[in-house]
């Protein structure tokens, strides 16, 4: 007996790597740690009422907000363990498996479980304020989302301690990630933690498109919506086109290891460049729907800062629409080696260079902003000014990518490596940053600290360029990505020394964000007037943080840049609003089930990963039953009454 | 909560009952290796459009709505997204004939 436990904690645990054990001790103690303080200072009936089961999109959006930024951390250590083993020649850091995991890992973080979430984030926080609505159009909905994306990353983050984490790449190539190469759980878990999440990812694109088209103030045309309303409508189509397409792909992938098909194997009339093709049309609409909601970011930001409406505002929307749109044209180029034929190169080189148009104009449209504008250097505005030239030159190189015939030198060098970290961190990352130093105030009602945030500015720039020129240049001396080691004859050493000493520049910047706002919930200057930026658009027109319910009285809405207006407007008359009628507000009420759906969605994937099928067939029944539960709830919502909403306004300062 | 605007019991279980037989149909063709690739392949398809049009009609009411036809809009694109899955993979996996 004592022998089978021990034979099965050896398989069930990974074991062998001081690394690992390492890790193991510092999740015991911080879950022993955070269950303490819970129960010493009597928190659980807090956090479940609170946190748990709110349908507040505010308070999702902030907890999406602290995920995002822990799976930043995960993720960027992974990238420095990398940076490590890869700093000199001949290093015995890390050896080759472990590398293998490793950057996996890294790469199905930070874009799945980093750059989505904390974009779910700022759609959460703005969306609804933005465009003078009280929720979004199915908070349920949107509750679950959340607690399916955070128990898929759950799954997908703990098989670096139970099983063993998957090791074919962050796109999970096969026949890397068949059976017959990958027989390990650690594929399984890389396929249920992104299922899981990408249900919820799907849920949310739906829910926010139709949040944007039907809960907009009244008198808000389409054409009046701010910027980032705008791209994340865009992104939505993106996400809800595309996603279908990443579940079914590894619903294949998954009954080949599941059930021995044979969609992608090497035998049995599999074929293997089928899931790449698939993949890709999921995979290139997924960089732009990151990518997206940061120019709506930049959007905002730059004019705010400049004073002056967004230059070219209709072409702006236009780009926005045809990018979303030409995004499902091009993802051969993903993979223009496999050898398609020059029409179908030629093709797809066409629809990727033509996507850089659209974007060209949107820089533009930025600078013109810009231009003549009074500009005020605050930290929303100096990661815009950085993400501009960084982000010009990562769509240079490519745009050099996407020349079919000289990609046969730079596929999978490091080349690429450089071209997407460019683009990723300097337009993806610089963008959400930039966002949430812009709208922080709006959640938390305080500034983030201006000294300590130039710090980590300045930590991240240096550091990204220091990191990755020299990738380009390694990439041009054939030094070829997933490598993790390489000689002292090849002449890469100090080239990668340099690369990795701006890694730690990267690394010290985020330390210094992660002080910054511990410094600034203590010091931060306090945001009293619910607009610290002097604001152009609806969310800055209402206390910070926003009460429970946004807007006491729903705005009427004449044009764009709505606050902007109504401030001039309050001005002009020197008359005070009149004094407004209140409503009784309708509200949806707090529900338990999106998190206990998803904790069942959890426990059937775990039973998937480890071929339990008892498990998982418990699992999916208990999700089965939440759904029952949840067709058969008539009393989901109530009223606040007017009283209540008087003592609130009157608590934030505000004359009702 | 306007419960007529979104189907009855009746025509639900129609199309859940339609979407369970188009879906087996296909399985037991394949299982039991019932006709020839080229028929079987056809048949798969012809069942996947009527599968496609059963939940359009049934279960996404794309028949209702109101002034901006916002359904028939995400159907247009549906359809063209579709389209370049499938034509999209067949022209760009077509190299496969000639190198095997
Ligand atoms: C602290 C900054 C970062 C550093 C130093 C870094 C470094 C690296 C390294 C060394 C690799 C692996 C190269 C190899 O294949 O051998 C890699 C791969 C990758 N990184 Fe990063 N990275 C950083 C941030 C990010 C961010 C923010 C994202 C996405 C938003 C990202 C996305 C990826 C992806 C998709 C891959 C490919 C993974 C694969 O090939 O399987 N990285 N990165
Ligand atoms: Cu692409």
């Amino acid at each position: 007996m004592w022998e089978k436990i021990k034979d099965f904690a050896s398989t069930f645990f990974v074991t062998g790597d001081p690394l690992i054990y390492g890790a193991d001790v510092a999740i015991v103690l911080t879950t022993f740690a955070i269950i303490f303080v819970l129960t010493y200072y009597k928190k659980w009936g807090w956090l479940w009422r609170e946190w748990l089961t709110t349908v507040d999109h505010k308070k999702i959006g902030i907890m999406y907000l602290i995920a995002s930024l822990l799976m930043l951390f995960r993720g960027g250590v992974d990238a420095l363990l990398m940076r490590l083993q890869l700093a000199l020649p001949e290093m015995h850091f890390l050896h080759s498996e472990h590398y293998n995991a490793i950057f996996t890992t890294h790469g199905t973080i930070m874009i799945l479980f980093m750059a989505m979430p904390m974009m779910f984030a700022l759609f959460n926080i703005v969306v609804p304020l933005q465009i003078g609505a009280r929720d979004v159009a199915y908070p349920f909905l949107n509750a679950l989302s959340f607690w399916l994306f955070f128990f898929g990353a759950l799954l997908f983050n703990i098989s670096f301690v139970i099983g063993g984490s998957p090791d074919s790449g962050w796109l999970a190539y096969p026949p890397l990630s068949e059976l017959s190469h990958s027989p390990g759980v650690g594929q399984n878990f890389y396929i249920w933690g992104i299922q899981i999440s990408g249900i919820g990812s799907l849920a949310t694109g739906i829910n926010f498109l139709v949040t944007i088209l039907k809960m907009r103030a009244p008198g808000m045309k389409l054409m009046d919506m701010p910027m980032f309303t705008w791209s994340v409508l865009a992104t939505c189509i993106l996400i809800i086109f595309a996603f279908p397409i990443l579940t079914v792909t590894l619903g294949l992938l998954f009954v080949d290891r599941f059930f021995g098909g044979h969609f992608f194997t090497m035998d049995g009339g599999g074929n293997p460049m089928m899931y790449v093709n698939l993949i890709w049309m999921w995979g290139h609409p997924e960089v732009y729907i990151v990518i997206l909601p940061a120019f709506g970011i930049f959007s905002e930001i730059v004019s705010t800062f400049s004073r002056k409406k967004i230059f070219g505002y209709k072409s702006m929307v236009f780009a926005m629409m045809i990018i979303s749109v030409l995004a499902f044209f091009t993802w051969v180029h993903h993979f223009f080696t496999m050898g398609a034929g020059a029409d179908v190169n030629a093709f797809f080189a066409v629809t990727t260079m033509a996507i850089a148009i659209p974007t060209g104009v949107k820089v533009f449209n930025w600078l013109f902003t810009m231009f003549r504008g009074r500009i005020q250097l605050k930290q929303p505005m100096l990661w815009t000014l950085a993400f501009i030239p960084c982000f010009a030159v990562g769509g240079a190189t490519g745009v050099m990518l996407a020349v079919a015939p000289a990609d046969y030198q730079y596929h999978n060098s490091y080349f690429l490596i450089a071209h997407f970290h460019q683009v990723l961190i300097g337009g993806v990352v610089f963008g959400y940053l930039a966002g949430i130093y812009y709208w922080w105030p709006k959640m938390f009602g305080f500034k983030l600290d201006e000294r300590l945030g130039k710090w980590g500015f300045w930590l991240w720039n240096i550091g990204f360029y220091v990191c990755f020129m020299p990738q380009y240049a390694l990439g041009f001396m054939g030094m070829t990505r997933r490598v993790y080691t390489y000689g002292w004859d090849l002449g890469w050493a100090p080239l990668n020394f340099t690369s990795t000493v701006g890694a730690f520049l990267m690394g010290a910047g985020f330390v210094f964000q992660i002080w910054q706002i511990a410094y600034s919930i203590k010091h931060g200057e306090r945001d009293r007037t619910g607009d610290p930026w002097n604001g152009r658009t609806l969310e800055w027109s209402i206390p910070s943080p926003a009460p429970h319910y946004n807007f006491a009285v729903i705005p009427q809405v004449k044009g764009p840049d709505a606050w902007w207006e109504m401030k001039k407007e309050m001005q002009q008359d020197g008359t005070k609003k009149k004094p407004v009628q209140l409503k009784p507000i309708h509200m949806p009420k707090n529900s338990g089930i999106p998190f206990i759906m998803s904790v069942f969605w959890f426990i059937a994937g775990f039973g998937f990963t480890f071929s339990w099928v008892w498990m998982a067939v418990f699992g999916l029944i208990g999700v089965g039953i939440c759904l029952l539960a949840r067709s058969f709830q008539y009393d989901t919502d109530y009223y606040i009454p007017v009283k209540e909403i008087e003592r609130t306004e009157k608590a934030l300062g505000r004359a009702v | 909560m306007n419960q007529e605007s979104h189907g009855s019991v009746k025509s639900y279980t129609i199309g859940f009952i339609l979407s369970i037989i188009l879906t087996v149909i296909p399985l037991v063709l394949v299982l039991n290796k019932m006709m020839s690739p080229t028929a079987l392949v056809v048949t798969i398809i012809a069942m996947a459009v009527l599968q496609f049009l059963v939940q359009l009609f049934f279960f996404m009411h794309i028949k209702e709505g109101e002034k901006p036809r916002y359904n028939v809009m995400a159907l247009i694109l549906g359809v063209v997204i579709v389209v370049t899955i499938v034509a999209g993979s067949v022209w760009i996996m077509s190299f496969n004939s000639q190198v095997q």
